[in-house]
């Protein structure tokens, strides 16, 4: 609350000096009464003069590149100034379409995906349940789940590369100490083992986020229609399928999204906890894009690349803001 | 239900809720452990979980160490200190021109105000690697890769639709009579914006502001390929190149982990009730 009145005293300064300045202060209406400037025209101005800052910041660094870079994928194109590029039309696109390592990178890449969204939308989902028992304890949990969420993804990524240290790794010693392993295991050696476990690091780093926005959520639910359901004999199972669930689609539906399209992309955790490997076992699409462009210096085959993965996330996104930004308008 | 089956559930609950919190703890313990232990500690087998002498020595190290710290050590510091620049940077520019932009979107009916919001929000599903080829063409046009401001510029490509999508559904909670009855004593819209809506909305604010400079914090692609020495390189970039080299510096590694996990945890921590109101505002709506 202390915050929330500092705010307040810091603002009023600025807002005075904000009036100084002729065309923020009285001189708007000044100017819609002497030249009687309809509403509809003055909406237009003060709107598009709000809008205009973030608007061309936004065109400069995310709508001139992702054109560039659509330009760009049409071109035998390489990291060398001294090169030549050569417009070579669809042959980036149509090369990845008839290339086996692209189709297996997008495979691993939908797996990773799949299996991370759906645990963590299972485990969240649980531990929102929970949370929304109020059992003992239940704040300290859900503030709990702030740390694996607020820690930064590559510090996430470093510290479950050292737990998995085929060596030394933690992981390897509470097995053995517990008697379920009798060696240490290379555990990041088998290229499917190896990304079970990243997909396990990104679900610890994850479920919190599912966990916190369902917990809310069910937070707002009414009570009373269970509390009727229950009244009628319906066991807690069913009330779950048939009344909580169904009111908790829209929240399952934005989490679904927004990880889908990030699991979708997913780079950092990969490169940090295996590079890729072992032999390419856990290179996604974004990392292969990565490889491409700045291992292998080829821009025009990368830039492709990357655009198909725009492309798939655009489709996502359009779901997204079709079905979620308004749900009222789609009802 | 009666009072003790009530109780007995309860209790149940609880007991649940053990092994969710060893699932969260024990590896935030584990790099609690690596960060105070020795390198030779940490490279026994048998593995002995806690240290016999643990010690902050690994953080003076990085943190106060003079003329005879290591490069990696000093180096550290240095990109903690980019990745403050940077974050701060990247969270007021977003903070202001975001609420700008976003009051505007939910608030005053101008043309193409429709297409301008699908856009803007439409902007936030596209992946940074498509767009980090020309990025870094006309960053180096411009002679400013390696710098902060690269880092900046190329940030706010994410904080800004994000933080333009978080304010305006802030925005969209205030009830609009106030704004009606400001605007009836002879407000202009900006008068509106800076006296009556950005001081009720200063929990958005604060939210918006977080999310954002938690994103900028995280972020590891853009640093990764636009900066390539002290000069700008960011904290997440010199851990990651810490597993580039052997267990040797695990240690550090840890250690540099743990501080670069500070100041989002801490911010978190603290401000965690608008973590939650920014999540709920963010994905929870109607």
């Amino acid at each position: 609350m202390k915050i929330i009145v500092n705010l307040n005293k810091g603002l009023k300064p600025l807002a005075q000096a904000v009036n100084a300045i002729p065309i923020f202060g009285k001189y708007m209406q000044r100017t819609s009464k002497s030249t009687r400037l309809s509403l509809q025209a003055q909406n237009n101005r003060i709107g598009w003069l709000l809008v205009l800052p973030s608007l061309l910041i936004i065109l400069a660094v995310t709508a001139q590149p992702i054109l560039s870079t659509f330009y760009l994928s049409f071109f035998d194109a390489s990291t060398s100034p001294n090169l030549p590029r050569e417009f070579i039309g669809l042959e980036n696109y149509t090369d990845l379409m008839t290339n086996r390592v692209f189709w297996a990178t997008i495979q691993r890449t939908l797996y990773f995906m799949v299996v991370s969204v759906g645990l963590e939308l299972l485990l969240g989902m649980g531990i929102a349940q929970l949370l929304h028992t109020r059992p003992f304890g239940w704040q300290f949990l859900r503030i709990s789940l702030i740390i694996p969420w607020a820690l930064p993804t590559i510090v996430n990524g470093a510290m479950w590369r050292w737990i998995y240290n085929a060596d030394y790794g933690a992981l390897n010693a509470l097995l053995q100490q517990l008697g379920i392993i009798k060696s240490y295991v290379p555990w990041l050696i088998d290229p499917a083992r190896a990304m079970n476990l990243v997909i396990l690091a990104d679900i610890w780093h994850t479920v919190p986020f599912v966990a916190l926005v369902l917990q809310a959520a069910l937070a707002t639910l009414p009570a009373e229609m269970e509390e009727a359901a229950a009244v009628d004999g319906a066991n807690a199972w069913q009330r779950f399928w048939r009344i909580r669930l169904p009111l908790l689609r829209p929240a399952i539906l934005v989490i679904l999204i927004i990880r889908s399209v990030e699991a979708f992309r997913v780079f950092d955790i990969v490169y940090v906890v295996t590079n890729g490997g072992p032999a390419f076992g856990t290179v996604t699409a974004s990392y292969l894009t990565y490889q491409e462009t700045f291992t292998y210096g080829k821009l025009g085959s990368g830039a492709a690349l990357s655009f198909m993965i725009s492309v798939v996330t655009l489709i996502v996104a359009f779901f997204y803001i079709r079905f979620l930004y308004r749900p009222g308008e789609n009802a | 239900m009666t009072n003790r089956s009530k109780m007995v559930s309860r209790f149940g609950y609880f007991l649940l809720t053990i092994p969710v919190l060893l699932f969260i703890y024990l590896p935030v313990a584990w790099l609690l452990i690596s960060s105070t232990s020795t390198r030779a500690e940490l490279l026994t087998v048998p593995l002995d979980w806690i240290p016999a002498n643990p010690s902050l020595q690994n953080y003076s190290d990085i943190l106060f160490s003079g003329s005879e710290a290591s490069d990696a050590a000093i180096v550290f510091k240095t990109t903690l200190r980019n990745s403050f620049v940077v974050a701060s940077s990247v969270t007021a520019i977003s903070l202001f021109f975001g609420s700008l932009a976003a009051y505007a979107l939910v608030r005053i009916q101008f043309r193409f105000r429709k297409g301008l919001l699908y856009g803007i929000l439409g902007t936030r599903m596209i992946p940074e690697i498509s767009l980090v080829i020309p990025l870094y063409i006309i960053a180096s046009q411009l002679r400013i890769l390696n710098t902060p401001y690269v880092l900046i510029a190329t940030y706010l490509s994410f904080t800004l639709p994000f933080a333009i999508w978080l304010m305006a559904s802030f925005f969209e909670t205030i009830p609009i009579e106030l704004e009606d009855a400001a605007r009836i004593d002879g407000c202009s819209w900006l008068e509106t914006l800076f006296k009556i809506i950005l001081p009720i909305s200063s929990p958005g604010l604060i939210s918006t502001g977080l999310f954002v400079f938690l994103l900028a914090w995280d972020e590891f692609f853009f640093a990764l390929i636009f900066t390539s020495n002290e000069a700008a390189k960011t904290v997440p970039v010199a851990i990651a190149e810490f597993t580039g080299r052997y267990v040797v510096d695990i240690t550090a590694m840890m250690t540099g982990g743990v501080l670069a996990a500070l100041p989002p945890v801490i911010l978190a921590l603290v401000f965690q009730r608008y973590i939650v109101r920014g999540l709920t505002a963010g994905a929870v709506k109607g």
